[in-house]
């Protein structure tokens, strides 16, 4: 199938992505090659077969809901926010 | 490798490493230097050794870091302008673990942008060179990692492979690489790229040093429940191979393969019935819709692990953001390089609603029947044997133009990595024009050692 430009800016828009003007036209080239070769799985027959997610032998590892010390300090974390205030990370007004 | 002791010193073991890393600093291993802090360290080893003490099992052993993997010295980057300047506040568990032995981080190791590449040239601190030729790429995503071992820098470097990462540049500076059994190594502490394929691994000159590292950093953790069992528990000389057969995958020595790849490829085959093993001839179907797999699975994981870098909490934030919502989409259309916004923006799509179905689903469908025609293949033989890429390293911009034909340097590399498969890269000789070719060993789940027990059968023919 074929990309379009506004699916470009609709998929951009699903990532959070502000993508310019000027990056939509590639996009859509190199976006359109991808899922053109990726679309090759149709000829493969998966009938009945059953996905596989995760390939290793385990199913849920269950642990004790337990508090513990973790190595990083509070304010190592703080310091790693672009902006932070009061033991708060600050960001611009959201309305 | 040296290991520092009563005749050797941690330090001279520390400054020589330093010194090769500035008498080839144009091949841009490094995105940064531990300098002060690795030589700090090589001396409180000696005065360890000076006193009697016992020193662990790589005391004084400097090595290179793909500069994913998380450490309180210095700042990560992911080679990425988004985690530019990141003071990490915790260690990657095989980080810590080779510390305690000993070893000695000499430096963060250049790479493509979250490991998304395979030429290294997606950094944003520009592109590593190739040890045998600079005007070629060093491969990648773990470029820096397998020029510092080639130009022997250090002995050892880890380094971290979702689809070939390690096991591409290693074959492509004629290095061993070693891509270990799903879970083999902690996850904890490394930037996550595709979670269901992230192994760490390392580069090393020889089956014994990547067995020694290995055994080092491999083991359960607590901190990524993903962790096996600790299996990685032999020496490699009590190995024996059950069958002694090898697979040799038809397949991959077709159309589309370098003719000095496939030399090489079948004079191992040679050299392996040298060493006493049965190499027949196998077909493997499959294969061919392996990296369509891949290319659905991993963008798919790399959109959603990638939707935590938002300029909020760590990492990148524009200046240019006058509210919440344009923190979020401006800082990471500039802090993401052009490869990383492709792979989430495939991700997305693989994973919208009526798209799921037939790309998401349907890759996961077909990696069932990838991993069952492995396992039929395992009945009869030890390990499987191809090259690791279909051609040796290529001119630098030669495909940077072009996404798509650089996924196309993983089409042998991404099969193993869909099934949770150990893999091991193997130098196998070199082209007429003195560029290096890798062969790789891939086992079942689980049988790296016998990987490695194998590739050294071959080597002490050699």
């Amino acid at each position: 199938m074929a990309i379009t430009s506004d699916d470009v800016r609709h998929l951009a828009e699903l990532s959070n992505l502000s993508v310019t003007e000027e990056e939509i036209e590639p996009l859509k080239k190199d976006l359109g090659a991808i899922v053109e070769y990726i679309s090759q799985l149709d000829e493969l027959n998966t009938e009945g077969v059953e996905p596989t997610y995760q390939c290793f032998e385990m199913e849920n590892v269950w642990r004790e809901d337990e508090i513990t010390e973790f190595e990083a300090k509070r304010k190592d974390l703080l310091n790693l926010a672009p902006e932070s205030t009061d033991n708060q990370i600050k960001v611009p007004k959201v309305l | 490798m040296k290991i520092a002791d009563k005749d050797t010193k941690a330090v001279d073991l520390v400054r020589a490493a330093l010194e090769k890393a500035h008498e080839f600093e144009d091949y841009h291993c490094f995105i940064s230097m531990n300098e002060a802090r690795a030589l700090e360290k090589a001396r409180e080893i000696d005065e360890k050794i000076a006193r009697g003490e016992k020193v662990g099992k790589l005391a004084g052993v400097p090595f290179a870091l793909k500069d994913n993997y998380l450490s309180r010295e210095g700042v990560t980057t992911a080679a990425a302008k988004m985690l530019d300047n990141f003071p990490s506040p915790i260690t990657a568990t095989a980080v810590a673990k080779l510390e305690e032995e000993g070893a000695i981080m000499i430096g963060r190791a250049n790479m493509d942008a979250y490991a998304h590449g395979s030429s290294t040239e997606n950094s944003y601190f520009g592109p590593t060179l190739n040890a045998a030729d600079r005007e070629r790429v060093a491969g990648g995503s773990s470029g820096g990692s397998a020029v510092a071992v080639a130009l022997k820098i250090v002995p050892f470097a880890l380094g971290s492979d979702t689809g070939g990462s390690i096991r591409q540049p290693a074959s492509f500076n004629g290095v061993y690489g070693i891509k270990p059994t799903y879970g083999a190594v902690s996850r904890y502490g490394v930037v996550a790229m595709a979670s269901s394929t992230d192994t760490m691994g390392c580069f090393a000159t020889t089956a014994e040093d990547v067995d020694l590292v290995m055994k080092i950093i491999a083991g359960r953790d607590e901190k990524d429940s993903t962790t096996l069992d600790d299996y990685w528990t032999q020496e490699l000389g009590e190995i024996e191979a059950p069958k002694k057969k090898i697979g040799l995958i038809r397949d991959c020595l077709g159309e589309g393969t370098d003719k000095e790849v496939i030399k090489a490829t079948r004079d191992y085959a040679q050299k392996l019935e040298a060493a006493g093993y049965e190499v027949e001839d196998i077909e493997m179907p499959i294969l061919k819709y392996g990296l369509a797999i891949y290319y659905i699975v991993q963008p798919a994981e790399v959109a959603s692990n990638l939707s935590r870098y938002d300029g909020v909490r760590y990492g990148f934030r524009s200046n240019d953001a006058n509210d919440l919502a344009e923190v979020y989409s401006k800082s990471r259309d500039e802090g993401f390089m052009a490869e990383n916004k492709r792979r989430i923006l495939i991700g997305n799509f693989v994973l919208s609603s009526g798209f799921f179905d037939a790309y998401y689903l349907k890759a996961q469908k077909a990696r069932t029947l990838l991993i069952l025609a492995y396992n039929e293949q395992f009945v009869k033989y030890d390990a499987l044997l191809c090259p690791v890429a279909p051609s040796p390293a290529f001119k630098l911009g030669e495909k940077t133009g072009d996404p798509l034909k650089m996924y196309l340097e993983d089409v042998m590399s991404v099969p193993p990595s869909m099934a949770g498969l150990p893999a091991l890269a193997v130098p196998a000789g070199k082209t007429e024009a003195n560029l290096p070719i890798g062969v790789q060993l891939i086992g079942q789940r689980r049988s790296d050692q016998l990987l490695l027990k194998i590739a050294k059968d071959v080597e002490e023919i050699q």
